[in-house]
């Protein structure tokens, strides 16, 4: 009898620690991620005195919060104007990674190409090399092709970087694209084209949205290229104008209309991403399992 | 008269690749060919080759007296059924059913009747707006056969349509299918390793191994007369016992025992002798083809027994099929053999002996035309 209530009192308390342990954990986790983020918004909702107050103020009063900084940034600066360039810069740059790189993969998935691995070891080398290190050259070429000031300028490099990572997760989402789909379409009748847009790209949607969204971020984010690249101030993408928020005087540090630009600017990710959620997974973990 | 004729087939990948070698055969109106084959042996590149998936090295194929093989298979009019259904996943069933028709141009009514015909012979019409991936593996399957029956095509290609499905299920739907096939005018081609399948649903059957065609016939004629070793071995299940043995003048020599050997020319020094397990029997008072042996391995197949026996003066192994009620004592058995069931086959080539008195009696007992 002792020994059995001793085991069952055993049982109850690791149950416990269990549900203790669980919910803190998540919860550090949690802050630990979303911490700077959540700091960045707070930051980007308190007034002045809030914001370089000492002890740092967590929870504001409602006397401590306002919209001013978000109102400032379309007020004093056109905001509108650069989330329109990095909204242009960004789909035009992710259509033509897409556009180039879907049919690349297509033709490198089902094509017996002579050469392929050769092909697709070149397309992985271009991802392995650091992108500050082609900004150098990059910088000559917009020279001598007069591209400075340009969309073109960030387009085009945006869509060359992020076409290796869509050709690869492309490529090995179509090779597990059952052949036998393809055939059969060719067998009911569709030519080439008809199949390849009827047949192949509804089923592809999740993973041409998956690299899409990768492609999208990556070139929404980019700074170096849009810094140098772009000098004429009406083009200037979010994080460029981001970082060159200036206040008043030398001295002062505008925290929080920063804090506000860098809301506003990862605002529109976030939605994409949750919009695409269900999609995104499915592209990740397309073909993992039998389905 | 739809008809489909190949000829002289050939399809080199590359010189050691030769999955099909040279295959010429014919498929008549309301034929239902059968290309039967252990895996590798070029039986589904045969029917993508008349599918015009795959284009022939060498060779033709010819559909009702026109030669397609250089034609796309969208413009061949012919349906295929594939092993995995290949069902477009994002179309309803109705969809997936009415999209050859529609690549046609036919007007909407009519490929309305169409898919509602089919759809009711396949009982498919309560699932007409699912998707696939809502259906289960059996209606897919159906929807598969839908697809290539509402096309009416000259020809149709089934590649191994049953494999995906339960036992139950395949048995079920093979009925089905020798149901709905046999209403069809249109030439059939079937391919399958299963050979229950080739032997319940073709009128003829082609048995195919390393490219080649190993013999073309009627399932009766497959299954009584094999054309060779091979197809000896390959058709038949249990297996055919399948024994290489000396020969001493019109003898062969099987342990302590003597099988005559059938009328030859020549005596050959070695013959190889098949006789199917359903062709051997616990010996009866007037048996006169008989050996001794001891059972070391019964398997209860539920209907029967099949039991291995070890024969007397050599370690060759002969097995026989008994009905499940015969009772037999201890572990040595005697058995006999009917004559009339041994086919010998050369040694070399691997051919039948042609043996005259009796195939002759079996030619007017089974002609070749069955349907």
């Amino acid at each position: 009898m002792t020994i059995s209530q001793n085991q069952l009192s055993q049982e109850a308390a690791t149950i416990n620690w269990r549900k203790i342990l669980l919910p803190i954990s998540v919860f550090l986790v949690v802050v630990f991620f979303m911490g700077p983020v959540l700091w960045q918004v707070l930051t980007s909702f308190k007034v002045n005195s809030a914001i370089s107050a000492v002890p740092a103020i967590y929870f504001p009063t409602p006397n401590q919060l306002t919209l001013e900084h978000y109102q400032s940034l379309f007020v004093r600066r056109p905001f509108t104007l650069y989330i329109l360039n990095s909204a242009l810069v960004s789909i035009t740059s992710t259509l033509l990674a897409l556009a180039l790189g879907a049919p690349a993969a297509y033709a490198l998935a089902r094509l017996r190409l002579p050469g392929e691995n050769i092909i697709l070891a070149a397309v992985l080398i271009v991802t392995l090399f650091p992108a500050v290190l082609l900004f150098l050259g990059l910088l000559e070429v917009v020279r001598t092709t007069h591209l400075g000031n340009n969309y073109l300028a960030l387009i085009l490099p945006y869509a060359a970087i992020n076409l290796p990572l869509t050709i690869l997760v492309m490529r090995s989402f179509f090779q597990q694209l059952p052949k036998d789909l393809e055939d059969s379409a060719k067998v009911d009748g569709y030519n080439t084209i008809q199949m390849l847009i009827q047949i192949v790209l509804p089923m592809t949607l999740p993973a041409l949205v998956t690299t899409g969204i990768l492609t999208f971020i990556a070139a929404w984010n980019e700074f170096i290229f849009a810094l140098t690249f772009i000098t004429r101030e009406s083009m200037k993408t979010i994080p460029v104008a981001t970082a060159q928020l200036s206040g008043a005087s030398v001295f002062e540090i505008p925290y929080g209309p920063i804090a506000a630009a860098t809301v506003l600017g990862t605002l529109p990710l976030v939605v994409l991403v949750l919009l695409f959620q269900r999609k995104i997974v499915q592209g990740l973990t397309a073909g993992a399992v039998k389905g | 008269m739809p008809k489909l004729e190949l000829q002289n087939l050939n399809k080199t990948y590359t010189p050691k690749v030769i999955p099909v070698k040279d295959i010429s055969l014919d498929v008549d109106e309301g034929e239902f060919l059968t290309l039967l084959g252990p895996s590798g042996c070029g039986k589904s590149t045969l029917l993508r080759l008349i599918a015009g998936l795959e284009p022939p090295t060498r060779g033709n194929v010819v559909i009702n007296g026109h030669d397609v093989s250089r034609i796309a298979p969208g413009k061949r009019n012919i349906a295929m059924v594939f092993q995995s259904y290949a069902l477009y996943p994002h179309m309803t069933v109705y969809d997936n059913i009415a999209a050859g028709l529609r690549l046609r141009k036919m007007p909407s009514d009519e490929i309305r009747r169409r898919v509602e015909e089919v759809a009711q012979k396949l009982g498919l019409q309560n699932l007409m707006d699912r998707k696939p991936g809502q259906m289960s593996g059996g209606q897919r399957q159906r929807v598969a056969l839908g697809r290539a029956l509402v096309r009416q095509p000259d020809v149709f290609l089934l590649d191994e349509p049953l494999s995906n499905l339960d036992a139950l299920l395949r048995e079920q739907v093979r009925a089905d299918l020798k149901q709905l096939f046999e209403k069809q005018q249109a030439p059939v081609v079937y391919v399958t390793h299963d050979q229950t399948e080739a032997m319940t649903l073709s009128t003829k059957v082609a048995v195919l191994y390393d490219g080649n065609l190993q013999q073309l016939a009627s399932p009766q004629e497959i299954y009584m007369r094999p054309a060779n070793q091979f197809v000896a071995g390959f058709v038949g299940s249990p297996q055919m016992n399948l024994l290489t043995l000396n020969c001493e003048g019109n003898n062969a020599v099987l342990g302590d025992f003597r099988i005559p050997l059938p009328n030859l020319p020549t005596p050959p020094s070695q013959i190889i002798m098949g006789i199917r397990p359903e062709d051997v029997h616990l010996v009866k008072p007037d048996d006169k083809l008989m050996i001794q042996g001891q059972i070391f391995l019964v398997e209860n197949l539920g209907m029967q027994n099949l039991i291995s026996v070890r024969v007397q003066g050599t370690e060759m192994r002969i097995r026989a099929l008994l009905p499940a009620n015969q009772r037999w004592e201890g572990e040595d058995v005697t058995l006999s053999i009917a004559p009339q069931a041994i086919h010998w086959f050369d040694i070399k080539t691997g051919d039948r002996v042609p043996l005259r008195d009796r195939d002759h009696r079996f030619h007017s007992h089974h002609p070749e035309q069955v349907a």
